[in-house]
């Protein structure tokens, strides 16, 4: 936490200090809602805004939550956020959250939200924990947009689920890769993400 | 009073608590009437798909215009006139125990408890002619209640179509009563034979298309064998006395169906 600056606080997770390429968090729903653009902008929107306003909520109440039970006070409202955005998804966003309601209950697990309102927002005011969440929000949304925009392309030839290579059993010339559609393959495809950004900041790489 | 003493940290946990069931149940509550439409147009576009009158150009209010919805009641198979088939909810019916029954153990072949004393039907008219006729139909499968759709031919035996709407089976086995494939391949096959017996069943493995009972007989799924087994006692509960089955002989009576 050696940033200060605000704007660094806000910059810093989206390349430096990358919740999924650096800090290796909240990789399981990574994996799980990349096969297509659509549902990772909405899992992405979804975590920056339950990120964003878990570390705002813990870092205004930090100074009265007592440390014995802190964990479960940030669980609670990390939980309480996350169904308030599952609400509203079933009522503004019906067929995407069919798509992906068991993944938005799970943002509760999300390793980043807890990990940030541990990490960050218990220790620093409001202002900088704002930052601190939207920065690592951005981050990860920009890891998973990244992966589905891979998966998508290369796993069924679509992007946004508008056809962009033609595919072969429809006359064209591209083959999907069925493999880029199951869950395991967003291993792959962050691997080689880390390897580029490693190779870009040869500072990310840890020390034997 | 410290920060960290039993008192406040009491107070904490009572006033965070009753703070975030407010908030999420206040956005429960506000909320609930935009997704019980969602629910509801869900639902009319899983019928209109099953009936092969679903366009994504034309919006689904229009669409559903050409489905006549009544209420049966399927004791004596006539349509009830006093209830709004728009307000009819067959779920809270079987709650109900003015509005529905509980079936006998050895005749519960579907494992459903309860059984509601009115349904829904919806009926898709063709040229002024029925076409086909859709009635809901719940089972037992392996671990979940399944939901679903059934689309017969104005012939009252010819399946339509099959749908699951809502089931919690094993993704990959027995939710592969999901598969569109799957569900292609129960159009054409006969609900009862020529002397309107039931006869449809979902076998285990491949239907051997050279057998005489081909048209009668649905692939299995692999790996699911209870759960295609209460798919199976699905239908025969429903197409049977206790379901359909005295609706389906008033239409046949009547010539509605043939």
């Amino acid at each position: 936490m050696a940033a200060t600056k605000p704007l660094d606080v806000l910059i810093d997770p989206v390349a430096n200090n990358n919740p999924i390429a650096l800090q290796m968090l909240g990789i399981c729903s990574a994996l799980a809602v990349t096969s297509r653009m659509d549902t990772a902008v909405t899992m992405s929107i979804c975590v920056i805004l339950v990120i964003t306003g878990s570390n705002m909520v813990v870092s205004l109440i930090r100074s009265q939550i007592p440390s014995s039970i802190r964990i479960i006070v940030q669980m609670t409202i990390i939980a309480s956020l996350v169904l308030i955005v599952d609400e509203i998804l079933k009522a503004f966003a019906f067929t995407i959250a069919e798509q992906m309601t068991v993944y938005v209950s799970l943002i509760v697990t999300n390793c980043i939200v807890m990990g940030r309102a541990e990490g960050f927002a218990m220790k620093n005011d409001v202002k900088m924990s704002i930052l601190d969440g939207l920065g690592n929000g951005v981050g990860y949304s920009a890891i998973l947009l990244i992966v589905a925009a891979v998966r998508e392309l290369t796993g069924s030839g679509n992007f946004f689920g508008v056809e962009i290579f033609k595919k072969s059993a429809d006359g064209g010339w591209y083959e999907p890769n069925g493999l880029m559609l199951l869950p395991p393959s967003a291993f792959f495809v962050i691997g080689l993400i880390i390897w580029a950004l490693r190779t870009w900041r040869p500072e990310q790489v840890e020390q034997e | 009073m410290s920060r960290d003493s039993i008192g406040h940290t009491l107070i904490v946990a009572v006033v965070l608590c009753v703070v975030c069931s407010l908030l999420v149940s206040g956005a429960a509550v506000s909320l609930k009437p935009r997704q019980m439409q969602n629910k509801e147009r869900n639902r009319q576009k899983t019928i209109l798909e099953l009936t092969g009158l679903y366009d994504p150009k034309v919006p689904i209010e229009e669409s559903i215009k050409n489905i006549e919805t009544r209420v049966v009641n399927l004791d004596t198979g006539e349509y009830v006139s006093d209830i709004d088939p728009n307000t009819f909810d067959p779920r809270r019916a079987v709650r109900d125990p003015a509005l529905s029954e509980s079936i006998p153990a050895d005749q519960d072949v579907a494992g459903i408890g309860r059984r509601e004393n009115d349904s829904i039907v919806y009926l898709v008219n063709k040229d002024g002619k029925l076409d086909q006729i859709v009635m809901p139909v719940r089972g037992t499968g392996l671990w979940s209640t399944m939901y679903g759709y059934l689309a017969l031919s104005n012939d009252g035996t010819t399946v339509r179509g099959i749908t699951f709407y809502e089931h919690g089976e094993t993704p990959g086995l027995g939710g592969e009563i999901d598969n569109r494939q799957w569900q292609a391949s129960w159009v054409g096959k006969h609900i009862f034979d020529e002397a309107g017996d039931l006869k449809l069943n979902v076998i285990k493995g491949m239907v051997d298309t050279t057998r005489p009972n081909a048209e009668f007989e649905i692939d299995g799924i692999s790996g699911a064998t209870i759960t295609a087994n209460g798919v199976t006692n699905l239908i025969h509960y429903w197409m049977g006395p206790k379901g359909f089955g005295p609706y389906l002989h008033r239409l046949q009576e009547e010539g509605v169906v043939q």
